[in-house]
């Protein structure tokens, strides 16, 4: 048996961790509704909440045609490397080809490629290529860091699935493509989930190719617009209005979380074959 | 419903010696029931795979009805299977395991619900349509994997150790199960297993398999009483044949137990061969002081000492340890490797009635059946004795 000192331990270090990551988040939050000089009235809560700052925020086209860009590019980007990782990973999960761990190791090795190194040559390769600018500049960086890690992901989740599963979908009648898409997708659903979340935040919070690659409102998404907010004068610092924003941008991450935590369960699989 | 044929099939797969499955000839014919059996890497499974479309086939011919299916994709073959693991759906209700198939094939829904209901309503499984797999204990997910292949109309079903996963006493409703709906419904079925209970309790016939190689094809019967060579009368019966170093001279065969006389028709068949492994099986003894005068004379009464005896209430075994030469130590103890039974010393296990009062460490009259005796070459593990043994047996009975 544990005994009680070590669970209040246990307890202490847990309670300090939790508070640790926790306590910039709320500052944020609570910055966020605090009205005009209130961001220096040196306590933690707002004097008085206001929403003030998200009115100011969602006025300001800045931030609105980012938050449109952002979304678009994000979820495009995610759902184009989902469905290539998927088709890649099944194929190197399940078939036997040459290259096979050619493919996978110099997938890796384009995941560990610092971005810093890639954003000059790109945002030349770009503007010869006319894309600078767009939401394609960005998406096709986005797609190119993500689709290995997705990869290794999913194929990791592929090579659990066991082959009879398949073999007795084909022996019932299907196609390779439907015992694919009827059988093994769905048992992949978690990993699939987990490859989404991964690329989606890679997209939603890249900064470096989101301010090198864009010029205008037509491209930029929110991390790199955040840095050209201004405040009401240019004396004021837009502290309380960034707050807002990066609240706003914080949501959608929090609900995707949130919707695919009930999709990454844990022993959807058991029961499939003998346990 | 189809018949099956097995012309020369061969498998070889890549890097190995050895071919898996060696020109194998199999007719297996509509409605019929037939058990591939052997230990484990005798090929049986290589050769459900290959008739399912799962594995190719590296030389020879399979038909299915009429038609060679060798370059088919399993799906056109229609052929139901059902796995080892059952291979459930996961993400699928039971109802919507069994409709799979049937979905697959776009079916009307009114067709769909009326065959799953039929099927669930043959394998009892009404109450648990609307479950998923993870909800169900190992039985009734065999059950589903079964009612998955039968809601088909697929020309044969085949069955890859469907009961292996299953403990001793749910294994033995699901045999009687499984018998009594291939029976029913008359579908042609191949069965594969390791077990030779479940090969000789379920089959029309039983293909007995060794390293590829198919040994001999009959009714369980024929199997148990005619086998054809060393290897199928050591796998097939339980507890297993004897086997016994014996030497012949003439008509007379000398045996670890005594000398006895055997006609001249059996003479002649083994002629040429100085050293034998005479096989019998246990319930071919008895207690000599049990028999009456008459069937004592017919057989050939020997006093041995008893090391062990298991009493099982309908009857008892009784063990004799004795020394085998090493002419025939050999091929005796490859064959307990090759069927994953560890004999540690060469002994009979005969099978005595219940009110036999033999009794451990002391010497017993025991009797043995000479008509129910085979004789096999050590060499080549041949039944010299096959096909003469119906004529033996008749005389012993008349």
């Amino acid at each position: 048996m544990r005994s009680r000192r070590t669970t209040v331990l246990w307890a202490l270090g847990g309670l300090a961790i939790v508070a640790y990551t926790i306590l910039p988040v709320l500052w944020i939050v609570s910055l966020s509704f605090k009205e005009g000089d209130d961001i220096n009235n040196r306590k933690f809560f707002p004097s008085e909440w206001s929403l003030d700052n998200y009115r100011t925020v969602f006025d300001t086209s800045l931030f609105t045609s980012a938050l449109r860009n952002s979304v678009g590019i994000s979820l495009i980007a995610t759902v184009a490397s989902v469905v290539l990782a998927t088709l890649a990973a099944y194929a190197i999960a399940r078939l036997e080809f040459k290259g096979k761990r050619w493919v996978l190791s110099t997938a890796l090795a384009i995941a560990m490629f610092p971005t810093v190194a890639l954003v000059g040559p790109l945002f030349d390769m770009w503007r010869s290529l006319g894309i600078y600018d767009t939401w394609l500049g960005l998406i096709i960086p986005y797609m190119s860091f993500t689709l290995p890690l997705a990869i290794w992901t999913l194929s990791a989740f592929f090579r659990e699935i066991p082959w009879e599963m398949e073999q007795a979908a084909q022996v019932d009648g299907a196609t390779p493509w439907q015992a694919f898409r009827k059988v093994i997708v769905p048992l992949a659903a978690p990993g699939v989930a987990t490859a989404s979340i991964l690329v989606f935040f890679f997209a939603w919070n890249d900064f470096v190719f989101g301010i090198s690659l864009t010029a205008t409102d037509r491209a930029r998404p929110v991390p790199a617009a955040l840095a050209f907010f201004t405040g009401e004068s240019f004396f004021e610092q837009p502290t309380a209005a960034i707050s807002a924003a990066a609240v706003i941008v914080t949501i959608p991450v929090i609900v995707l979380v949130l919707i695919f935590q009930r999709r990454i369960v844990a022993g959807l699989t058991s029961g499939a074959v003998k346990g | 419903m189809a018949s099956i044929r097995l012309e020369r099939i061969t498998k070889r797969f890549p890097g190995a010696d050895a071919p898996a499955v060696d020109s194998v000839d199999l007719d297996i014919a509509d409605g019929e029931f037939v058990i591939l059996v052997g230990p484990s890497g005798c090929g049986k499974s290589t050769i459900l795979r290959m008739i399912a479309g799962l594995e190719d086939i590296t030389e020879g011919d399979l038909y299915i009805g009429d038609r060679r299916v060798n370059d088919l994709a399993p799906r056109d073959r229609n052929l139901a299977m059902v796995f080892q693991n059952y291979a459930l759906y996961p993400h699928l209700s039971v109802y919507e395991n069994i409709a799979f198939p049937l979905r697959l094939h776009k079916a009307p829904d009114e067709e769909v619900e009326e065959r799953v209901r039929r099927s669930a309503q043959m394998l009892e499984l009404e109450e648990l349509l609307d479950r998923k797999p993870s909800q169900l204990s190992g039985g009734q997910r065999q059950r589903v994997a079964m009612g998955r292949a039968l809601v088909r109309d697929a020309d044969a079903y085949l069955f890859d150790e469907p009961l292996s996963n299953l403990d001793a006493k749910l294994r033995g409703q699901m045999r009687t199960e499984i018998s009594r709906i291939q029976s029913q419904l008359g579908i042609t079925t191949v069965y594969v297993t390791h077990d030779q209970i479940e090969a000789m309790t379920l089959g029309d016939r039983v293909a007995v398999l060794r390293k590829g190689v198919l040994q001999q094809v009959a009714p369980p019967r024929e199997l148990y009483e005619q086998p054809v060579n060393l290897f199928v009368a050591g796998f097939i019966g339980s507890p297993p044949m004897n086997f016994m170093p014996a030497t012949v001279s003439g008509t007379t065969l000398e045996l670890p137990v005594g000398r006895m006389e055997i006609s001249p028709d059996m003479a002649n068949r083994v002629a040429g061969h100085e050293v034998l492994i005479a096989g019998i099986r246990p319930e071919h003894f008895e207690d000599a002081n049990l028999l009456d005068e008459d069937r004592r004379r017919r057989g050939l009464v020997f006093s041995e000492r008893i090391d062990v005896i298991e009493w099982l209430g309908s009857e008892q075994y009784a063990y004799i340890p004795f020394e085998a030469p090493e002419q025939v130590r050999r091929p005796l103890e490859e064959l307990a490797t090759e069927l994953d039974s560890e004999q540690i010393r060469t002994q009979l296990v005969v099978t005595l009635d219940a009110e036999s009062r033999v009794a451990e460490g002391e010497p017993a009259d025991l009797w043995l059946d000479p008509s129910r005796m085979h004789l096999f070459d050590p060499e080549s593990g041949e039944n010299l004795t096959h096909g003469s043994g119906v004529d033996a047996r008749t005389l012993a009975s008349a």
